[in-house]
């Protein structure tokens, strides 16, 4: 049986027919108790584990997975990597994922593919250049590597674009940081699974939870459809749908869930090589190593939770792609498709525990929770494991809505992320 | 070999208009009517293209939308990679390149890939390409992904039209259900729209053997689409509808044969008839992608409506009976044909001129660029230079699937059928499962009936009838040799046994995993065989196995169909001034600020605009200045509870205003942040304006009706947004009073009479005219509010009398300038989404209000009380510096580590002044006036010292000077 | 593209409209409402999966109103004119 990954595996698998390899994950029928829970398997629930295993000697563990993993917005986000924040606080809790992810691929023994091709966010006004200084400028001070480009340095790195003197969002300039980039979603998802399947973490697909085990006020496990599971720590990183996780505990949240669409073209030759954000577009887009065209924009402007497209915010995400490039205007849309996300007012993640003790949060990524993921599972874990906070994810706590000390980057930068 | 055109027939074709294309740089020769496919078959062009991870060769397999395989770069105006040869008509001159193939498809150099393809199996890439690190090996990896290339050098052909329509019943499918159940719904009195991906309507009837009412089917589908015709009805041809949306609004994207871009149709019909047909299936065998192996209903398509005889020595391979009449018709057509049945039993009787092998099937394919023979499970050979097959008949159910409509499994018919039904959509014909005639006039006529409205008979069959009789054949786990799944992707059946075997058995992971209908195609050939396989592998039941999720588009739409005519400043359109062509022709330059184009100053580009920009504030401190403020706000507020409104929406009392004057104050959002400031005046008791930042009127407008609706109720208060009625006009500087007094308003402007932040009215050549004393720049000021379309001459009096002043006009530049000398702030610049109101040294209702208004207890907060909030200062720097960058942050070191104390905000050269104002927000800054601090900017550091924010005039002498 | 009624307009493009928030999210006046209670009042939302009683505006007629209506299937179910005296 073939257990690591390399090149020399598979080449010795390809003399063999490729039928030596083993299951990436186990799939075991759950325990009735485990150390901790992760509800979600996602990118953050298997990231947890994993981190659970490997920082925390915590094995064993289980990730409840309502269908199966990696389906919810690790499979639907369009896999931007990057840490160009404005505020310390999520300079630190995104810088830190942004490094985990440098060393990923090497870390799981699984390719995710992180492909840092630089991502430039465009000002099209000299109002926008300024607050790009702003931003840049707190970038430097917090370590993160940005610079402030010119029209030209724009041109360097996306030619394609309109730079037409009509254009309706010329460029001024825009913010720059070269180690932004993509990465390869599933594989995120598929590696932290299989990492923490050998370290002997459960990952239990097609268990939903149906409620929580609340004695003396306090959580010890959960309700599934596969059976009762107890544990005296208890996760969940269910993006999108903890609302109605926390309803079943009791609770209520600062989120609004909302669909948020992706597309992609049918796949063509390399023609884009960095990933590129117009705010006056809103638009953000790239290419995948495959070769589609793979196109982001704002959020659905209904709550909802139906996971699926629709037109009028399509339509308003590629008039303003067309802008930005239009010889996109000769390629056709492939495939369409939604996530739901998890919108906070100040647009920062939510980490810490619950109002129902030993019940651990990690929510409220909204748009921006793949790029965040390891660090997501590095802080996650160590709530579970130590109920204490890492000193990055304590402004993160739920407690900052009633002191008012929100984190809100759209406010110190205008730039929603 | 050995495809080619016979010498007659052919309904698709106009043999008068002989047209020649060239494809892969060779010349080809057609007729209108043909497509690429039709047309390269015709010429015995069998590579069309190569895969996209093995670069094997690849021949054209179906007719239609399903086709994996033949896809090509399409060049010229209407330029398009990836284009389906089989439904792009091929047109004289047309210019097609095979994709991911170099230099052709015939002899492309990357072919050498398949020899490697034990090592490079379903999602390989995973498992190696880390060491030393992926970037080494992604610039490569790139290079060879990708199907077609993107044309640098491409124009729009012009804009895509979009068109919303309504209809009762919306038809999708012109093939015998859909004919049947528009006439139906038609004659029951229904207006129908009826739509088909086909340049002609008929579907499977265009080329299958059918008698609909006595008459051949062809006469029928021409009468019946000529009475929908004169009935009304709107018949689109060459539409394809690529999604069900939301509450049934349907997306269909029209072709226009003619040049013109495709136009994206918005259809909301109250009831939704979906006539989709069936999709054939390949047949599980070794080598089963060979070019020359085709869809057995394709090649019937292509030798009924094109004429082309697709092979000489043609094995037919088939577990159901559709397959017999393309069998038939090839051996009458003249070709050599061998019918190779799965199934033992209960076949159809062999055609005239065919032999049958009862009981086989095929084991492999042999041939290197092209078929040249088939051995059977048997291990018996046969040569033959063409393959046809059919493994039965998918459903087009993607668009149920869409609507979220459920999917029954059919043992029976070896597929997924509609389930449950949807609201608003029926689902007949082929897409239901229906295989005769019978079957699918019945199917129609139940749709229709069950809208309760049918009147009309149901067409009936009279010909022959067709059968099924499939007896299921997928791909089986352990087979022997390559079998393709997925044609375009190059997933085998290894692939699938791969992916099991590593536990990704969900059909989603399996999809995502191998990339099994993930292509152009969307697995419209693939996704059930493949979900069969996994099903086999993993001893479920293929429902158990389920589908992957049905996502639109049904088949690949051009984006600009999606932007249609939101192009250029359509896409997001500006708010323009009343006298725009006025400053226009005064030498404005145009900036959008806030969604308004506004002058920014009046004369040059580069340095000289930064020249004309000094001047401009520098002589508006001279004499008099003249202003366009046009985008201000101006909401009135009116009714018997205006004032307590007033209070509640703004953070400064109100209520205590006399009327006729103003006052200064912020609206705050609920969590205190500084949302907007302004000018309120009073008009009356119960009569005020809001005056609002420019780029904030709809929002501000807004929350007035929110509080208004939800606290105050309609009756108390009446809201009406006065801001694009009226122009404003502004006078400022000191002879500002000695020029207005040239105009004879109507009105004293003595002091007494119209003081500093009151109002007085007047007249302008007839007109009304509101006059506003106050200030943006710190001198004496007069805001002219007049009709909008009364403001030109105004303002044309006003230049003309200020003549004898040296008035100067100025842009939003010099303005800025003026009241950053002031300390005045923008909000959104100088302001941020954290700023509170004492945050800009506005302490007083904080402290002492009484009375509630919006943001009041987020004012009281621990984060509102922090010592070292961020704080509005004025910033000099040191004597002959320029100014300070904007955006540059002040820093202070924290053990050895640099920290953000703030930031520049506003920052100009003041030519009166003769040295740079500065505006930032600065931690503790009021309380560290002279204090000397580092500025940072792009990594070089300054410094700076932290002053009151009013570097002009702080006395405020000038206002009645 | 959702249909939403409004009940002044009538049935009308989803695009039309703006999202207010919950309904019955009613606010506590005053400088001395407990920090939690304000804090609720701000930031907290039912967000269900399912029915939802929501406000909502029309940005064309500037109507506020009340609508019910399902978040995953986006069946709408009822709207309702503020204080429901001019309902349709």
């Amino acid at each position: 049986m073939t257990r690591r990954y390399s090149a020399l595996s598979l080449f010795k698998e390809g003399l063999a027919g490729q039928t030596g390899w083993k299951q990436a994950w186990r799939s075991p029928e759950p325990k009735a108790s485990y150390d901790a829970i992760v509800i979600g398997g996602g990118g953050h629930g298997l990231a947890t584990a994993y981190y659970l295993a490997k920082n925390h000697n915590i094995a064993r563990v289980a990730v409840l997975e309502k269908g199966w993993i990696g389906g919810g917005n690790t499979g639907r986000n369009t896999t931007v990597v990057r840490s160009n924040y404005y505020y310390p606080e999520s300079v630190e809790l995104y810088g830190l994922a942004h490094r985990l992810y440098e060393g990923l691929s090497k870390d799981l023994n699984y390719n995710v593919m992180l492909s840092q091709r630089g991502m430039v966010n465009l000002c099209h006004s000299t109002a926008e250049m300024e607050i790009g200084a702003r931003t840049v400028n707190a970038m430097q001070i917090n370590g993160i590597d940005a610079e402030l480009f010119s029209p030209e340095d724009v041109r360097r790195v996306a030619p394609i674009y309109n730079f037409s003197p009509d254009a309706r969002f010329p460029v001024f300039g825009g913010i720059w940081q070269g180690r932004a980039g993509t990465a390869r979603h599933d594989a995120v998802a598929w590696g932290y699974a299989r990492a923490a399947s050998r370290l002997g973490v459960d990952i239990i697909q097609n268990c939903e939870i149906t409620d929580f085990i609340i004695e003396g006020g306090r959580c010890h496990g959960v309700q599934t459809t596969r059976g009762a599971i107890r544990a005296e720590r208890i996760g969940m990183a269910v993006a999108g749908h903890s609302s109605v996780l926390a309803a079943k505990a009791g609770f209520r949240l600062p989120i609004n869930s909302y669909a948020l669409q992706a597309c992609v073209s049918e796949p063509v030759k390399p023609i884009l090589d960095t990933v590129v954000l117009s705010p006056g577009a809103g638009v953000y887009v790239s290419q995948s190593d495959k070769g589609e065209i793979v196109i982001g924009g704002g959020l659905d402007r209904i709550p909802s939770y139906a996971q699926r497209g629709n037109l009028p915010t399509l339509e308003t995400v590629i008039a303003g792609l067309l802008e930005m490039f239009p010889i996109f205007g000769q390629l056709k849309l492939m495939r369409q498709w939604a996530g739901i996300v998890d919108v906070v007012p100040d647009s920062s993640p939510i980490i810490g525990e619950s109002p129902l003790p030993n019940l651990f949060l990690n929510c409220g990524w909204g748009t921006g929770g793949f790029k965040a993921i390891p660090a997501g599972g590095t802080l996650l874990a160590q709530l579970l494991a130590t109920s204490k906070h890492n000193d990055i994810s304590r402004p993160f706590d739920l407690d900052r809505f009633a002191s008012g000390r929100l984190i809100d980057e759209a406010a110190g930068s205008g730039i929603a992320h | 070999m050995t495809a080619s055109r016979l010498a007659a027939g052919g309904s698709a074709i106009d043999r008068s208009r002989p047209i020649r294309f060239s494809f892969d740089g060779a010349s080809v020769d057609g007729f209108a009517g043909d497509t690429i496919a039709s047309a390269l078959l015709a010429s015995d062009v069998v590579v069309v293209g190569r895969s996209f991870k093995y670069h094997r060769p690849r021949g054209i397999w179906g007719v239609g939308v399903e086709e994996p395989n033949a896809l090509v770069d399409v060049g010229g105006p209407q330029a398009t990679p990836n284009t389906r040869a089989t439904t792009e008509p091929a047109r004289d001159g047309l210019v097609a390149k095979s994709v991911n193939a170099t230099p052709s498809a015939l002899t492309d150099r990357n072919a050498f890939l398949d020899r490697f393809s034990r090592f490079i199996p379903a999602a390989f890439y995973y498992k190696t390409f880390m060491w030393p690190d992926w970037h080494m090996f992604e610039p490569r990896i790139r290079a060879m992904a990708g199907l077609g290339k993107v044309d640098t050098d491409w124009t729009s052909p012009g804009t895509p039209d979009q068109i919303n329509h309504h209809c009762d019943m919306l038809v999708l499918g012109a093939g015998p259900a859909g004919l049947a159940a528009a006439k139906l719904a038609a004659g029951a009195g229904l207006s129908v729209t009826l739509v088909d991906d086909q340049p002609k309507p008929g579907g499977s009837l265009g080329h299958r053997a059918g008698e609909v009412d006595g008459k051949p089917a062809g006469v029928w589908i021409e009468e019946t689409v000529a009475e929908l015709a004169a009935g009304g009805h709107l018949v689109l041809p060459s539409t394809t509808a690529f999604g069900i949306y939301d509450h049934n609004l349907v997306g269909l994207n029209q072709r226009h044969l003619d040049g013109r871009p495709d136009t994206m149709w918005r259809v909301r019909p109250r009831h939704i008839v979906l006539a989709t047909g069936a999709i054939e299936r390949p047949l599980p065998f070794a080598n089963n992608d060979l070019p020359g192996i085709l869809s057995a209903d394709a090649a019937l398509v292509y030798l009924r409506r094109h004429a082309v005889l697709v092979g000489r020595r043609v094995v037919v391979a088939t577990n159901n009976d559709s397959a017999y009449e393309a069998a038939a018709a090839l051996a009458e057509a003249g070709a050599d044909v061998t019918l190779v049945d799965i199934r033992r039993d209960g076949t159809p009787v062999a055609p005239a001129k065919v032999r049958l092998v009862k009981g086989r099937a095929l084991a492999s394919a042999k041939g290197r660029l092209r078929v040249e023979g088939v051995t059977l499970d048997d291990g018996s050979r046969l040569d033959a230079d063409c393959v046809l097959v059919s493994g039965g008949w998918t459903p087009t159910i993607h668009l149920f699937g869409q609507a979220r409509g459920k999917l029954a499994w059919s043992e029976a018919r070896a597929a997924f059928l509609p389930g449950d039904p949807v609201d608003g959509i029926s689902i007949t014909g082929a897409a239901a499962g229906a295989v005769s005639l019978s079957e699918v006039f019945a199917s129609s006529e139940t749709a229709v009936a069950s809208l309760g409205r049918t009147k009309a008979a149901a067409p009936r069959s009279t010909g022959v009838e067709a059968t099924d009789g499939i007896v299921a054949a997928w791909p089986m786990p352990g087979s022997k040799g390559r079998i393709w799944i997925d044609y375009q992707n190059d997933v085998t059946v290894k692939d699938v046994e791969l992916a099991a075997r590593e536990n990704f058995v969900s059909v989603e992971h399996l999809k995502r995993y191998t990339t099994l209908g993930m292509a152009t195609d969307q697995g419209k050939t693939s996704n059930l065989p493949g979900l069969a396989l996994m099903a086999g592998i993993t001893g479920r039941t293929v429902p158990e196995v389920g589908t992957t999720t049905y996502r639109p588009p049904f088949t690949p739409v051009p984006l600009a169909s999606f932007a249609g005519p939101r192009v250029g400043e359509l896409m997001a359109p500006v708010r323009r001034l009343p006298l725009e062509s006025v400053h226009r022709a005064s030498g404005a330059v145009f900036q959008e600020y806030g969604g308004w184009l506004r002058p920014a100053h009046y004369g040059g580009r580069g340095a000289d605009a930064e020249r004309s920009i000094q001047d401009e504030a520098w002589r508006a401190r001279q004499s008099v200045a003249l202003f366009d403020g046009s985008t201000l706000g101006k909401i009135e507020v009116i009714g018997p509870k205006a004032a307590e409104f007033v209070d509640f929406l703004y953070y400064n009392t109100m209520s205590t205003l006399t009327p006729g004057r103003c006052r200064y104050g912020f609206m705050l959002s609920e969590n205190g942040v500084v949302f907007d400031d302004g000018v309120l005046v009073r008009l009356d008791e119960h009569r005020f304006v809001v005056s609002c930042s420019s780029s904030h009127v709809t929002a501000v407008h807004a929350r007035l009706e929110e509080w208004r609706q939800d606290r105050f109720g309609r009756d108390a208060v009446y809201i009406h947004n006065a801001t694009s009625e009226m122009a404003t006009l502004t006078v400022s500087g000191p002879n500002a009073r000695k020029l207005l007094e040239k105009l004879e308003l109507g009105l004293s402007l003595d002091d007494t009479d119209l003081p500093h932040m009151a109002i007085g009215h007047g007249s302008y050549a007839g007109d009304e005219v509101r006059i506003a004393r106050v200030s943006f720049t710190g001198d004496r000021s007069y805001e002219i509010s007049i009709r909008a379309d009364r403001a030109e001459p105004l303002w044309a009096h006003l230049r003309q009398a200020g003549q004898a002043f040296d008035a100067v006009i100025i842009g939003l530049e010099a303005l800025m300038i003026l009241r950053a000398e002031k300390g005045f702030i923008v909000i959104g610049k100088d302001t941020d989404g954290t700023t509170l109101p004492h945050d800009l040294g506005s302490e007083g209702p904080r402290s002492k209000r009484q009375t509630e208004h919006v943001g009041r207890r987020s004012l009281l907060t621990e984060e509102a009380s922090r010592s070292n909030r961020l704080q509005l200062v004025g910033l000099t720097v040191p004597s002959g510096e320029a100014p300070l960058p904007t955006g540059a942050h002040a820093i202070r070191r924290v053990d050895g580590k640099l920290k953000s104390q703030g930031f520049v905000t506003s920052s100009y050269q003041s030519p009166t002044l003769g040295r740079p104002v500065g505006l930032g927000l600065i931690e503790r800054g009021a309380a560290r006036h002279g204090e000397t601090i580092e500025i940072q900017h792009l990594g070089k550091i300054r410094t700076a010292t932290i002053a009151a924010p009013c570097a002009f005039d702080p006395a405020g002498e000038r206002l009645n000077a | 593209m959702q249909l939403f009624p409004c009940p002044f307009c009538g049935p009308r493009d989803e695009t039309e409209f703006h999202y207010g928030g919950d309904a019955g999210n009613a606010r506590p006046d005053g400088a001395d409402v407990p920090i939690d209670r304000w804090a609720d009042y701000l930031y907290l939302r039912s967000n269900p999966k399912g029915t939802a009683r929501e406000i909502w505006v029309h940005m064309s007629c500037g109507e506020f109103f009340v609508m019910e209506r399902d978040t995953l299937t986006h069946k709408v179910l009822s709207s309702t004119a503020l204080g429901g005296e001019y309902a349709a």
